[in-house]
């Protein structure tokens, strides 16, 4: 299992790394390396050119504002998890990035990595799915912003067109106080989830639920957002009452099987981890 | 379990591993860790089908590679590898189909993983650069997935040209099944599948290859629990003379059977080393591991046990269906022939009848890991005793206190021929000590009123046990040499091959004891031929008592001599003499005394001087314990669990384990033993499965699909322990490698179809995955997901 | 052509400069060019941890980084922690807990460990589902695990509690 041969680029800036992307033939973008590297050793790719992204500094960091947490694509998943300003701030990407593989794997992958290869259950797109963040795909002398939903165009398959590159995401902040919570359900700790849901709940003065946002991961190819249960929680109290019954719609979200893993065990899970999600998310130390 | 400094007696001490310093440090010596000058690579060449014919083979592109010094498929081999076939180490008449595997797939590939070329390169990478420009055509050809299938009358055949698909069907009989089962007060039927994936040790297979073309000498290192098996299967078949080939097994990381066996890389990458006169390494890459190496699957049971009035068993009867994979493997029946003679386990079954099925399935060969068959019998036996208490309402504990074979009944004839040829004795053990003991430690007493309390609170808990009896210290034999050179320094070599079960430490305390000199002054030379020319290796649980056995003879060979040889050597009578430090001395006069090295000078004889007595050359001596059969430990686990029953997910939340393995030598790696060997059950029960589509394609082919335990999937696990010495070895030891394994997913399953209870599930089947049981949960109960 | 490239780091507290062909691992990097054989490969797609080593201090699967990523980095492996004749804390703890069987995985579990020591805070032990969830990205097949958290659980209620 070695990788077979590539040419490598380690650019320094952004503009090398555009201008790069926008020349080479069969150019392959190496983030973290926890997807792309087993997939170079397995041979299921094999570019022509490996574009290192590593030593792009300017392309990590994060910046927390009033509106808006913007993080680098290059940001590595363990920094997110200690930035204080990230868990104040955007407190449901913590409560994801938990769960998101082990700590090795954490001190590498990065959040540009973990969104542009889409695994259908990753963590930090449902929990962008559920924040509708946006992000930014630049282009030598271009620049765009795509929403979340319509980041994804099929299963591992991004909005990216050739030349362009991934450079950050931002996620809109949830007023002060806010319900946040992500429960997932896999067979070990650390292991992709089978599913797994982000929820976000925003409340009145009166204590009842103003906004919400509902994001499954697991079932079909990009998280979907429960559309159907976010409406029929407004209005409503937060409580564990009120959460079983709105979640039961959740069990008709689309779902796909593969040789693991039915449908319909999805279906189930989607129920099911969203009470939990949206339980969890109003627990004293999620709000 | 701390260490006396003051014994003279290190058998029962936990001393610390010798081992480990090295392998601590990062000094340990696997085969991918030795790099000889001018090595060479090999990357092997699979066949992606399953089952199809080789119509065309082309090498000449991967030839081309820069860097690549050879690619050769069936057609380049030497003669010998064309004409020969892998040999049967386990033969047995009564396969009828005695199907083994070839070096290389010469116009049929009948695995998905089976090779059909090699290429040796500069480097691992380049190999593999050059392996995927070797083009093969296939011609695909049906396959057979689900053994069952490959039974039915009109099947596909897994070879082209055979008759059928079966490999060996044997009935096990004792008694008479009709007449019971005709008596019974009621009969309990069911049906089992029980599914067993791969030993997968952390390291992967690999050898390496040595060719000294001026000194007609090779030497392979390889990944095995058995070199010098390896070694006889290489003269076959590369006709070697004796003294031209060495098998060696450096440090191993970890084995758990499938390297037990022998692989056609061995030979293959043998003939390679000898053709382009260089060493050669091949190392397995996991992905390999996957289709490549040994590994158990499926076997289907069909049960029906007899019970009187009082919940005694009269009877059994049935039928296993064996998986067998695509060649009769090395080791031959030898897998399903353990679980069918394991069945009986602790319990008194006057009659008898199993028929076991082996047919081919086109897979890779299936052989024995950790616990070879007898987990699944286990499993089978445990499940039937919990049915019985269902259908009588006694408790489960009680029905199988009713049945177990009393310790006053030892030694116990089961009357069934085990897979050594010899009857099945049980020769000490204290069954119903042990579950009562375990038992306690789990307070099943109480676990009632805690079920309720969790029940009422929505919470689903539910309590396993499981009884074994495992066979152990197989035979034929194992070899020892002790031996002090004439520098004074102390060696044993031995034939016993380990893979983590600490041999360089526990086979030094035994001859410690003889020698009368502390373990670390004690070198111990494992699975090496050139080091001793006979032995069999380590498997099966047999190292303890066969090893043991004989570097305690051994030993005991030396100290004697050594005293016959000082006594001349200081003219006082052999009686006045003691061991001790490296010296023997007199005991009334200490001072009076000659040390090993100059013993070892005198042994060794100098010319005109005659050696005392009728003493052989040399302070050593050689001995081979020959069990007169195999030695039985036991044990009991129970088991807590707790059932998430909207995920599936089950935790296991308390496991208590006694177990009895005779005497220990090093209580610290007896409980090692017993703490790895669970965790390989618990991936038994609720994670490890390979999965097949029904073209027979691997489907869970890394470690992402194929789940093996973490940390935090193995609970806290309290172990107690009784020792029934085993009268059949001088140290009264018995195997301790694989009765963690052996119970562990009958009990797991036990306690989860006990927290399932109020929804009457029923699981007859292993592993069990979380979304299963939220199916049989919907099926049984459809109200409870309302 | 192979596409080469030079690099320059530290393993072990040593400066080191080497040519390295760009798809080289770092775990076969440390491994072949080096001699540094204790760190190990036992699934060369991320999921087992035997290859673990740290990478400024921080855990990281070697068989998942090129050697090149590592230029003008700190590296530390197993072969750094100690000898046989002087082990450290964490090493001697394995030893008496009896931590290890085979050692396949123990540098890559050893490498893991470090990083947990090394970041935790005050003197209050780590609870024992803390120390699997920490040995969770590493996958042991001998010992079941319950003897490597005995030692650490060890380690961490001693005095001294940096290894």
């Amino acid at each position: 299992m070695k990788a077979p041969p590539f040419k490598y680029h380690d650019p320094r800036s952004k503009d090398e790394a555009l201008g790069l992307i926008s020349t080479l033939e069969d150019p392959c973008v190496l983030a973290g390396g926890q997807s792309l590297m087993p997939m170079l050793n397995f041979r299921v790719l094999a570019p022509q050119h490996l574009i290192d992204l590593n030593r792009v500094t300017e392309l990590a960091g994060v910046n927390c504002d009033a509106q808006v947490v913007r993080v680098g694509a290059m940001t590595r998943q363990c920094d997110l998890e200690d930035n204080e300003a990230v868990g104040r701030a955007a407190p449901l990407l913590h409560a994801a990035l938990r769960h998101v593989g082990h700590r090795q794997t954490r001190n590498r992958g990065t959040i540009g990595g973990s969104l542009c290869h889409l695994d259908p259950a990753a963590e930090l797109v449902a929990a962008a799915a559920a924040l509708d963040a946006t992000l930014i795909a630049e282009a030598k002398g271009s620049s765009r912003r795509i929403p979340i939903a319509e980041w994804s165009t099929g299963y591992l398959s991004n909005a990216l067109r050739a030349g362009e590159l991934l450079t950050a995401a931002e996620f809109p902040v949830w007023p002060e106080g806010h319900c946040y919570g992500f429960v997932e359900y896999a067979r070990r700790s650390g292991d992709f989830a089978i599913v797994g849901v982000a929820a976000l709940l925003a409340l009145d003065a009166n204590g009842a639920i103003t906004g919400a946002a509902v994001a499954i991961g697991g079932c079909t190819p990009a998280p979907q957002r429960a559309l159907t249960v976010e409406q029929a929680l407004i209005g409503r109290k937060p409580t564990n009452a009120v959460f079983n019954d709105v979640a039961r719609l959740a069990s008709s979200i689309e779902a796909q099987s593969d040789a693991f893993v039915k449908a319909d065990y999805r279906r189930h899970l989607a129920r099911v981890l969203t009470e939990r999600a949206l339980s969890e998310s109003t627990r004293e130390d999620s709000r | 379990m701390s260490v006396d400094e003051n014994s003279n007696t290190w058998f029962g001490q936990s001393i610390l591993r010798k081992e480990d310093p090295a392998f601590l440090t990062g000094r340990g010596r696997f085969v991918d860790d030795l790099q000889p000058d001018r090595m060479l690579h090999a990357c092997i060449v699979r066949s992606p089908h399953a089952h199809a014919r080789i119509v065309r083979i082309d090498c000449v592109a991967a030839r081309a590679v820069s860097g690549v010094r050879a690619v050769y498929a069936f057609a380049d081999l030497p003669d010998a590898l064309q004409q020969k076939r892998l040999p049967l180490m386990s033969s047995n008449p009564l396969i009828r189909q005695a199907l083994t595997q070839p070096v290389m797939a010469k116009d049929e590939v009948r695995y998905a993983g089976e090779s059909v070329a090699v290429v040796i390169a500069e480097s691992r990478a380049v190999a593999e650069d050059a392996a995927a420009l070797v083009e093969v055509e296939y011609e695909s050809l049906p396959a057979v997935s689900d053994v069952r299938k490959g039974l039915a009358p009109g099947a596909p055949t897994v070879h082209a040209g055979i008759p059928d698909n079966l490999v060996a069907q044997v009935p096990f009989v004792v008694g008479d099944t009709d007449m019971a089962f005709q008596n019974a007060a009621r009969t309990i039927q069911a049906s089992f599948d029980t599914h067993r994936g791969g030993g997968f040790s952390m390291e992967t297979r690999g050898c390496l290859a040595i060719h000294d073309a001026d000194l007609n000498s090779n030497t392979l290192y390889v990944t095995s629990q058995s070199p010098h098996r390896i070694k006889r299967v290489l003269m076959d078949m590369l006709e070697y003379a004796d003294h031209e080939i060495r098998v060696v097994a450096p440090d191993v990381g970890g084995g758990f059977g499938p390297k037990g066996s022998f692989y056609p890389e061995y030979a293959l990458i043998s003939a390679c080393a000898m053709l382009l006169g260089c060493p050669v390494k091949w190392i397995e890459d996991r992905s390999e591991n996957f289709v490549a190496t040994q590994q158990e699957r499926d076997q289907f049971w069909e049960l029906e046990v007899a019970i009187d009035n009082d919940a005694h068993i009269l009877g059994l009867r049935g039928r296993l269906i064996h998986e067998n994979g695509a060649y009769v493997a090395p080791l031959g029946l030898i897998l399903p022939w353990i679980a069918v003679t394991h069945v009986q386990g602790p319990y008194v079954i006057p009659h008898f009848n199993i028929e076991m099925v082996v047919a081919f399935t086109n897979k890779v060969p299936t052989s024995p890991v950790r616990g070879a068959g007898r987990p699944q019998a286990v499993f089978v036996m445990e499940r039937l005793m919990d049915k019985i208490a269902q259908a009588t309402g006694l408790d489960p504990a009680e029905v199988r206190r009713r049945n177990f074979i009393q310790p006053t009944q030892m030694p116990y004839n089961c009357q069934l021929i085990a897979r050594d040829g010899k009857p099945v004795i049980y020769d000490s053990g204290d069954y119903p000590q042990a579950q009562r003991r375990a038992l306690e430690m789990a307070h099943y007493d109480t676990f009632r009123n805690k079920q309720l309390a969790a029940r009422s609170k929505g919470r689903h808990i539910g309590i396993g046990m499981a009884s074994f009896v495992e066979g152990t210290g197989l035979g034929p034999y194992e070899s020892a040499t002790v031996r002090v050179a004439t520098n004074g320094k102390i060696v044993v070599c031995t034939g016993a091959s380990p893979q983590g079960q600490s041999h360089k430490t526990t086979l030094a305390q035994i001859c410690a004891d003889q020698l009368q000199i502390a373990p670390e002054a004690i070198d111990i030379v494992t699975g090496d031929t050139g080091a001793i020319a006979m032995g069999v290796g380590t498997f099966a649980a047999r190292s303890a008592v066969n090893a043991g056995s004989a570097v305690h003879v051994a030993g005991k060979g030396v100290r004697e001599k050594a005293i016959l040889l000082a006594a001349s050597m200081l003219k006082v009578s052999p009686e006045k003499l003691e061991l001790k430090g490296g010296f023997v001395y007199n005991v009334a006069q200490p001072e009076q005394r000659r040390s090993f090295r100059e013993i070892a000078i005198y042994a060794a004889g100098s010319p005109g001087y005659s050696l005392p007595g009728a003493v052989t050359p040399g302070l050593e001596h050689t001995a081979y314990f020959q069990p007169e059969r195999s030695t039985y430990s036991n044990g009991c686990h129970v088991v807590e669990a707790e059932v998430d029953i909207w995920t599936g997910h089950v935790t296991l939340c308390g496991y208590w384990i006694v177990d009895d393995c005779g005497r220990a030598i090093n209580p610290k790696v007896v409980y090692g033993q017993v703490l790895g060997g669970t965790a390989h059950g618990i991936g038994n029960a609720l994670l490890e499965r390979l999965i097949y589509d029904e073209f027979a394609q691997p489907l869970t082919t890394t470690f992402a699909d194929y789940l093996l335990p973490l940390a935090t999937d193995v609970p806290h696990i309290e172990i107690g322990h009784i020792e029934s010495p085993s009268p059949l070895n001088p140290l009264g030891v018995k195997g301790a490698g694989e009765g963690g394994t052996l119970p562990a997913t009958a009990a797991i399953i036990a306690a989860i179809e006990d927290a399932l209870s109020p929804f009457g599930v029923t699981i007859n089947e292993a592993p069990i995955s979380p979304m299963r049981i939220v199916e049989l949960i919907r099926e049984a109960a459809p109200a409870a997901y309302a | 052509m192979k596409d080469v490239r030079t690099i320059k780091l530290t393993v072990n507290g040593k400066a080191l400069e080497r040519s390295v062909e760009t798809r080289v691992s770092l775990a076969d990097f440390l491994r072949n060019d080096l001699r540094l054989t204790g760190t190990h490969l036992g699934c060369e797609h991320g999921v087992c941890g035997a290859c673990t080593v740290l990478l400024e201090g921080k855990s990281v699967r070697a068989c998942l980084m090129l050697a090149v990523q590592a230029d003008g980095a700190a590296v530390r492996t197993v072969e750094g922690l100690g000898t046989p004749e002087k082990l450290n804390p964490l090493q001697r703890a394995m030893m008496e807990h009896h931590g290890l069987q085979c050692g396949f995985c123990t540098p890559g579990i050893l490498m893991t460990l470090t990083e947990f020591l090394e970041r935790r805070r005050g003197d209050v032990p780590p609870t024992q589902a803390e120390v699997r969830e920490a040995l969770s990205g590493n996958i042991c097949r001998c010992t079941g695990y319950q003897t490597i958290v005995e030692a650490v659980m060890r380690v961490c209620s001693e005095s001294d509690t940096k290894p």
